[in-house]
């Protein structure tokens, strides 16, 4: 096999609040630079071809697939992983214990990419059906908890956010 | 890491322009749900790519003095479907590539992709046929337009030239002006799946809402690239719009459509649902547009 032209190249983005940079391989993904390069195994590695989104992150507030994301696309860019949820101690998020109150968590994989795309929904503002939230988590794959209370955290965080009552089923 | 040789990113359309004339091997790169997938499959292992993500100049939806409707090459499925201008003279392309994927791979994946990639399965890919967009290169020679129904050449073959990338989708004022469609999408999940068949219809009807003046109805999975049913569109021009037209359009459209037996359904199938999707996906359109039957 013909060998490739070996390539780096320094990328700046904001990670989680933090200016960062570092000098990536140009054939690293995005979940590649985020786990190993920072640490931030929130960033799952599932199937690696945009399907599950156990690797989803936020990027300029948009919820990405990192694993079918170049490393040096990140340059200029805002991203939020997991991590940027926490509190200054540790402190878990509203929707992180939102998620454990519900039960719905089991394994734990799929968590972190359902959460972020959850935080997406939340920061539109926009209340939604659950028809529509349905829509809007379906990018993810979940083999544990049947999906039913991940769309109760997400639902019952919404409306806390709006202000307003859940409507009982 | 991927399997690539080499990776060269354009800093603007003139610099993606010179990239391909310098690497004529290399696969270009947009939002990569495509290209990077298949390069983890091994089909694109080891290639050249050039990567147009950061154009900015590429994304957005615009309309240009004469009141065509232009689409940036870049603009993702998410943003299409939320942009005002589309909502407002093309809503059905907005719900046709709200189900493209699930979320994510709407933010990331382009409508230049989609039609780029040459599939017929392309969910953007029978609205924009449907509706007579004209595909817009820009290469060495400068700006080259195209009607999208000679932009396909086979399945996975669109016609880009030498040192030229793809740059808009343009649909024209008389295209789009009082006019409404309708989408359908056939598929076995409603997230994260292909279609088994995709169907878009539209029409315009008289001012009365009495007569339908022009239908068009395309279809993706109906044939080797997406395809329009020519027949049924002359049976409903000029004919007053009633449940028989919409049974009799959606028979013609038999006359057009060659879809194949494949592992996700049979032809026969295929023909069936595409009679099906014809005629409900027309009666939504003549709703659209304010008519009744």
């Amino acid at each position: 096999m013909e060998k490739h032209v070996i390539q780096y190249q320094t990328v700046h983005f904001n990670l989680n609040g933090k200016d960062v940079e570092r000098t990536v391989d140009v054939r690293a993904s995005l979940t590649d630079t985020l786990r190993n390069d920072f640490r931030m195994t929130s960033v799952k590695k599932g199937c690696e071809v945009g399907e599950c989104g156990a690797c989803n992150v936020l990027i300029d507030g948009e919820a990405f697939n990192s694993c079918i994301y170049l490393a040096v696309w990140a340059e200029g860019k805002r991203i939020r992983t997991l991590e940027g949820l926490l509190g200054p101690n540790g402190e878990l998020s509203d929707i992180q214990q939102a998620f454990v109150d519900e039960a719905a968590i089991q394994c734990g994989f799929c968590t972190p990419g359902f959460i972020l795309t959850a935080v997406e929904i939340l920061e539109s503002g926009k209340e939604y059906t659950d028809d529509e939230l349905r829509k809007l988590l379906s990018g993810h794959l979940c083999r544990c908890t049947g999906y039913e209370n991940i769309l109760r955290a997400v639902k019952k965080t919404m409306y806390k956010r709006l202000g307003k009552e859940m409507p009982q089923a | 890491m991927y399997d690539m040789k080499a990776l060269y990113q354009a800093k603007d359309v003139a610099d993606a322009v010179a990239l391909r004339l310098a690497h004529p091997e290399a696969h270009i790169i947009a939002g990569g749900s495509d290209v990077l997938v298949q390069m983890r499959e091994g089909k694109r292992a080891g290639v050249e790519l050039i990567s147009i993500q950061g154009l900015d100049e590429l994304r957005g939806v615009s309309l240009e003095e004469d009141g065509t409707l232009r689409i940036g090459s870049l603009t993702s499925f998410s943003h299409i479907t939320r942009d005002p201008l589309i909502q407002k003279y093309i809503n059905v392309l907005g719900e046709a590539v709200d189900q493209v994927g699930g979320p994510q791979i709407r933010n990331i994946g382009t409508i230049g992709g989609n039609t780029c990639n040459g599939v017929t399965s392309a969910d953007s890919a029978s609205t924009l046929h449907a509706w007579d967009a004209v595909v817009e290169l820009t290469g060495p020679d400068g700006v080259r337009c195209q009607p999208i129904s000679e932009f396909y050449i086979r399945a996975g073959k669109v016609d880009i030239r030498e040192g030229e990338i793809q740059t808009a989708i343009l649909i024209q004022k008389d295209s789009y002006l009082d006019t409404f469609g309708h989408y359908i999408k056939y598929a076995m999940r409603n997230a994260m799946d292909i279609a088994t068949l995709g169907t878009s219809v539209n029409v315009r009807l008289s001012a009365d809402k009495k007569t339908v003046e022009r239908a068009r109805v395309a279809f993706g999975v109906a044939g080797p690239v997406p395809l329009r049913a020519r027949t049924a569109e002359a049976l409903a021009a000029g004919k007053p719009v009633t449940m028989e037209l919409a049974e009799a359009f959606a028979q013609a459209v038999k006359e057009d459509i060659n879809p194949r037996d494949s592992w996700r359904a049979a032809k026969d199938f295929r023909m069936h649902i595409a009679v099906e999707s014809a005629k409900r996906a027309f009666i939504e359109s003549v709703k659209l547009a304010g008519g009744a039957l």
